[in-house]
């Protein structure tokens, strides 16, 4: 099995473009940005009250954040646990566009051996700080820090799989759409009124959502049901095409799952033996059993 | 002289062991406790399926302790750390997922056999004369357990962990007059926080335990006292033979021992399945908010507690306010549990076992079942599962309506007991017992 | 009567197959239990080799690094003072470094890899106070015959330059040297001695 080490097309960390500009700007480092959103932000919100309401308002304007019970049918994301290529992709995608604003404290650098990469694999592609191997997956940036300047601190994602689920991560990451209304000028099917503009943009370019016409009888006030369809149009191509970047959005699920819970695999695997050992261990005891009731009645 | 004074003892022909054991015995209780409660401790002979669950919720609760004590070896009870400190045992501490989810699956388990172990009692009449003790140490258990269950799960500092516990503990501020300085009291803060997470930390992996093991020793004394009932209902010890030794009696060990050593490896294969394979049981066991760290300032869409409280919990909110208060909901969902003790009294009929009752009880007892598991399930879903209702009905939640209906036969089975228990059309009871 | 024993024997033989099995069990179960006590990946990172670089170390001086949370000196001898270690050889307990308190590199006259770089763990073999350094120049507080090493505060004991403990001292053996290598000359590995030139 072939190991993925080419990961020399590190790119530091993705930017967004901020409403209004053109995204052909060239590549700037998160941390130039993150002031800037948030003076976006506060040049909206003169008052304290209205700053500490714009990001409550983005919390819990969302409804039914968890379960997809707006109606948005999710998409079952073809995951493959065992394809450690896959998780690879997956791992270098995480690191080169999530792992600045979220960070993955609880997930440890040297454990990604699982994916069959070795430590030095690890710190010369996938560490860009002066973290060790040994170290956590940290990101610089402090919640209040983040809070402070996105409104809402961007949560944690070493075990975001667990709390969302494969189907939605990956109905949510393919997603994105452009939304003027918005601030960051991104919104997103799943999650509506999301904070976090598409991190991936460059990749799958940039869409706009089509409203389908109105049937008969249909009235566009209900919720949008499973039977809604969504269309999008690519108004801007990506480096990527569209079939491409489901793989990569694939291979990222994969890997978040992998991360949400490292021991998954050894754990079914013990549980092979185990339960041979408890099934094979059942008809001794039940003769055991047979056996000293013989002698009642 | 001395060989023929001393008895063996331990059966296995060992001059040492026998020896040893004597020394022992000359200083405590050791023969006479083995002899009284394993030995020649006479059970009726024709247990069945429903009898391993009182021997499984003791291995269940072996199973918490030791899990329990390794986990508190590395878990952090402090409102900045403890969500990291169970991801850091599920991942960094060697063994340690396994042992996090077998405590996980243990609770639950602990729940199944406990309420099975409940439902052979209202089966075959053991909360009935003179049973009654056993019966109010058993609830008082089940009590207890509940608080064991509802203290643990704030540990991990979950969303579902942090709100759970906020709406519970907002319960306690529905009581008139005392109600928001209790809460307060309780909390130790205004909201949860790390004041409520110590002390909820110290009462689950101390305080209850201790007083769950003195109860259980307690059942299980009491148990002894009177002799266990069995699938007939009637008392072995009323046919004794000239060692009085009841007739359809055999001794617990070696016959119950094995038998029950056999009902552990069967549970162990349905519990190993769960542990290895799916330890979240869809979201039952291991709740998907719960891997959100708690957060203060945002209320996750759907609240609701595990599955073994839904059934409360459903009652709890079926009951509209009244007078602005929700006070009624609270007391309805106390009184429904509290309820359960008065089961020995309740009870009239002259008949333990619904071998041998009338057809009231049968059809009494499954309308019980079906509510409290249509309960149960409505109390895991919000409240709009169902949809509503039309205009005819004021556009209510039909969840809501059932959970209504559900509830008034959930209290007409035991309010009504004493009614319909006296004037069952019972089936004559055998003198022996059969299978 | 046969028959009794027969179905003795058969019953006695199924309660100990059961019972080796279940014991089987309960040692395969007792594994995790036993198993967590283990040092966990953050005890681990925690404890993990350390890099050392002493690209400044100027001829003379004396470094510290922090390992296990040890201090590990690291001291770039010159000529002179290895001269003194020589000069040492009588007045130390151990000067063959017979006792293994050093990896087999580092059991010769200058206890180390490259003789002019010592790394020694700071730690007295006493009861584990960090000595002071003492160099030739404090011969005034410790005697005329010094030729420059460590002094514990805590109970007296003396090591020279290449950790030696002297005789007399209440320390028994020699200060520690840790497994080391060298990944470059300017680079020093502490803890871990399995990579590098």
């Amino acid at each position: 099995m072939k190991k993925l080490i080419g990961l020399a097309g590190k790119t530091g960390c993705a930017p967004f473009p901020p409403k209004g500009t053109s995204p052909s700007r060239g590549i700037e480092t998160c941390g130039a940005y993150i002031p800037r959103i948030g003076a976006l932000l506060q040049s909206r919100c003169n008052s304290f009250l209205t700053g500490l309401l714009l990001p409550a308002a983005v919390l819990f304007g969302s409804p039914a954040a968890m379960a997809s019970e707006g109606g948005v049918r999710l998409d079952t994301a073809p995951i493959n646990p065992t394809d450690v290529i896959s998780l690879q992709r997956g791992a270098r995608t995480f690191a080169n566009y999530c792992l600045n604003c979220h960070s993955a404290s609880l997930m440890r650098w040297n454990r990604l051996t699982d994916l069959g990469l070795n430590e030095s694999q690890i710190s010369d592609n996938l560490i860009f700080t002066g973290a060790k191997v040994g170290d956590l997956m940290d990101v610089a940036m402090t919640r209040k820090d983040a809070r402070k300047w996105f409104g809402a601190a961007p949560p944690d994602l070493s075990v975001i799989a667990r709390a969302r689920g494969a189907d939605w991560l990956y109905s949510y990451l393919r997603g994105f759409y452009r939304d003027p209304a918005r601030p960051t000028g991104w919104n997103n099917t799943v999650f509506e009124n999301v904070g976090m503009p598409n991190p991936m943009w460059q990749l799958q370019g940039e869409r706009v959502r089509v409203e389908p016409a109105a049937k008969d009888g249909e009235t566009k006030e209900g919720h949008g049901g499973a039977g809604k369809s969504v269309k999008y149009e690519l108004v801007k191509p990506g480096s990527l095409t569209p079939v491409q970047y489901d793989e990569t959005v694939r291979d990222l699920v994969n890997f978040l799952v992998y991360m949400g819970e490292p021991a998954a695999t050894s754990r079914k695997q013990i549980g092979i033996f185990v339960l041979l050992y408890l099934l094979a261990l059942w008809p001794l005891v039940y003769l055991l059993k047979r056996e000293f009731w013989k002698d009642v009645h | 002289m001395a060989a023929a004074e001393k008895p063996p003892v331990s059966g296995t022909g060992s001059v040492v062991l026998d020896g040893a054991l004597t020394w022992v015995d000359q200083r405590f209780p050791l023969i006479s406790t083995w002899k009284a409660h394993l030995a020649e401790y006479y059970a009726p002979k024709n247990f069945n399926f429903w009898y391993y669950f009182g021997g499984l919720a003791m291995l269940v609760l072996g199973i918490q302790i030791v899990t329990g004590i390794f986990l508190t070896m590395n878990y952090k009870p402090d409102a900045n750390l403890a969500f990291a400190s169970v991801e850091y045992i599920m991942r960094e501490v060697p063994g340690g997922w396994f042992i996090r989810y077998m405590h996980s699956t243990g609770a639950s388990a602990f729940f199944i056999c406990v309420y099975l172990h409940m439902f052979r009692a209202l089966l075959y009449g053991s909360h009935r004369k003179p049973r009654e003790l056993i019966w109010i140490f058993g609830v008082l258990i089940y009590l207890l357990l509940m608080g064991e269950a509802f203290f643990g799960y704030l540990l991990p500092w979950g969303q579902m962990s942090y709100w759970g516990a906020q709406v519970i503990i907002n319960l306690f501020s529905a009581i008139p007059f005392i109600g928001p300085d209790l809460s307060l009291w309780i909390r130790g803060d205004y909201v949860i926080a790390d004041a409520t997470l110590n002390r909820f930390f110290a009462l689950h992996v101390i305080a209850l335990p201790l007083a769950l093991l003195g109860l259980v020793m307690a059942h299980l004394l009491a148990l002894h006292e009177v002799g266990s009932n069995n699938p007939d209902g009637i008392e072995i010890a009323k046919h004794k033979d000239a060692k009085g030794i009841p007739l359809d009696g055999i001794p617990f060990h070696p016959y119950y021992t094995v038998k029950d050593i056999l009902g552990v490896v069967v549970f162990l294969i349905v519990f190993a399945i769960i542990v290895f394979f799916a330890p979240e049981m869809g979201g039952y066991f291991l709740e998907a908010n719960n891997f959100i760290p708690a957060n203060p300032l945002q209320t996750p869409p759907h609240i609701a507690p595990v599955w073994y409280f839904t059934p409360y919990y459903s009652i709890l909110r079926g009951v509209p306010p009244l007078f602005h208060s929700q006070f009624p909901g609270v007391v309805a969902m106390g009184v429904s549990v509290m309820i359960l003790f008065g089961l020995p009294w309740l009870d009239r009929s002259p008949v333990k076992s619904i071998r041998y009752r009338g057809p009231y009880f049968k059809v009494a007892l499954a309308a019980f079942v079906v509510v409290f598991l249509v309960l149960g399930y409505l109390g895991t879903e919000p409240i709009t599962v169902w949809g509503q209702f039309g205009a005819w009905m004021g556009n209510a939640d039909r969840a809501t309506v059932v959970a209504r209906i559900c509830t008034v036969i959930y209290f007409l089975f035991f309010f009504l007991m004493p009614w319909y228990t006296s004037i069952d059309k019972n089936k004559p009871e055998p003198e022996r017992v059969t299978h | 009567m046969s028959d009794d024993k027969q179905v003795n024997k058969g019953r006695r033989n199924l309660v100990i197959a059961c019972g080796a099995a279940g014991g089987v069990a309960g040692v395969a179960a007792a594994v995790p239990f036993a198993a967590s006590w283990l040092p966990s990946e953050r005890a681990k990172a925690g404890g993990a080799p350390v890099v050392a670089d002493i690209s400044a170390l100027e001829p003379g001086q004396i470094m510290t690094v922090e390992w296990r949370s040890k201090p590990v000196w690291i001291v770039r001898r010159t000529k002179a003072m290895l001269d003194g270690v020589t000069r040492d050889d009588g007045k130390v307990s151990d000067p063959k470094s017979d006792v293994p308190m050093q990896p087999e590199y580092a059991k010769n006259e200058y206890r180390s890899i490259k003789p002019e770089v010592l790394v020694l763990v700071g730690i007295c073999t006493h009861l584990g106070c960090s000595p002071q350094s003492k160099s030739i120049e404090d011969k005034a507080e410790i005697g005329p015959d010094w030729e420059g090493g460590w002094l514990c505060p805590c109970h007296g004991s003396k090591f020279d330059l290449a950790g030696r403990v002297y005789k007399g001292a209440p320390a028994p053996v020699n200060l520690e040297v840790p497994k080391y290598t060298y990944l470059s000359d300017t680079r020093i590995l502490i803890g871990d001695d399995t990579k590098g030139a």
